[in-house]
């Protein structure tokens, strides 16, 4: 496929800051704002290496969620490991500030499809969108992050 | 759908600007003569236009200087600043670095003479083809004028052909009369 021009980057951040801003609200909260301030200064440092334009949408939400859960990490460092019980069902699943430790050694996008399901109870096509990928890779990497982390639990 | 507040986006577009990451930074400014497009480089001030729609500059100032063209309105301020008070009839000369980059040889040696020319005071096309080193080349001087990347602050109103006239103004010869008459070069 042709590479898709890279816009001015007035018409790239006018075409997302809304719909990034809503994935901030919906990952932290409030206190949003400085992760997309934080979002959109770190795509302008990295705008001139961009090749192709096609996957803006999907590029820009992979660095806003990147920032999103380190910054809730950042609120509750010292989370502790939860019981293995948790993982059992899906209601029981922890919170997002703890599923970013337990799963820092899966595969990074099993890694940010568990967290972004599980831990922020995002939609799929949402996280389709994140990742740069499709609804079912989504779906897929999220179900053998989730396979791995059982195997693991098992473990003694 | 949330989005974001005025003041975030005020906010993002100043920092852009603070850390050095914009190849342009712009804003439409509100003058006499009408809305003006002002877009400034790490150079200086690289573009004023009198087709203030950004749509109509933000791809050809993206493959001039880069794609990192943002609006970010305290990067303009100095800008702004010297057109108000020229605009108010309170400055005569612009202390403003610009950046001429994307212009070449006798085209940016004639900018930078034309930069040279004083308020209040009219040249002619072949004058000003002279004082860049080629005496016959007036025609070629109505051409950088009618491109001149930065107007008023490079005074292009200011260059009238050889019998007076103010033969034209791609602003608009209502606009080039309107700068004239500011500056008490032109009577009535």
């Amino acid at each position: 496929m042709e590479p898709v021009r890279i816009p001015p980057f007035e018409s790239f951040y006018e075409d997302h800051k809304d719909p990034v801003f809503a994935h901030l609200r919906r990952l932290l909260g409030q206190g949003a704002e400085d992760a997309f301030q934080e979002t959109f200064l770190r795509a302008l440092r990295a705008y001139p290496e961009l090749r192709n334009g096609r996957h803006l949408r999907a590029w820009v939400f992979t660095i806003a969620t990147r920032i999103a859960i380190d910054e809730s990490r950042r609120r509750r460092p010292t989370a502790d490991l939860p019981d293995d019980s948790v993982l059992a069902t899906e209601d029981g699943l922890p919170p997002h500030a703890e599923l970013g430790p337990l799963t820092d050694d899966l595969p990074p996008k099993e890694r940010a499809a568990v967290v972004l399901r599980y831990g922020f109870d995002l939609p799929y096509d949402e996280i389709a969108a994140a990742l740069g990928s499709s609804e079912d890779a989504a779906r897929q990497a999220a179900s053998s992050g989730v396979r791995r982390l059982r195997e693991r639990s098992k473990q003694p | 759908m949330t989005s974001v507040s005025p003041e975030l986006d005020k906010r993002f577009r100043a920092a852009a600007a603070e850390e050095g990451l914009l190849d342009v930074a712009y804003d439409v400014i509100d003058s006499p003569v009408g809305e003006l497009f002002v877009g400034v480089s790490d150079l200086g001030l690289c573009v004023i236009s009198y087709e203030a729609d950004p749509d109509a500059q933000l791809e050809r100032l993206a493959r001039g200087y880069g794609s990192r063209v943002l609006r970010s309105p305290r990067s303009v301020d100095p800008a702004r600043r010297q057109l108000d008070e020229y605009f108010e009839g309170k400055r005569r000369r612009f202390e403003l670095d610009v950046d001429l980059r994307l212009a070449r040889d006798f085209g940016r040696t004639v900018l930078e003479e034309l930069g040279r020319v004083p308020f209040g005071e009219v040249t002619t096309y072949g004058a000003l083809a002279a004082r860049a080193g080629k005496p016959r080349a007036a025609r070629a001087v109505g051409t950088i004028m009618n491109r001149n990347p930065i107007p008023i602050v490079l005074p292009c109103h200011r260059v009238v052909g050889a019998n007076g006239s103010l033969v034209g103004y791609a602003g608009g010869l209502e606009r080039k009369q309107q700068l004239l008459r500011l500056e008490g070069a032109l009577l009535a």
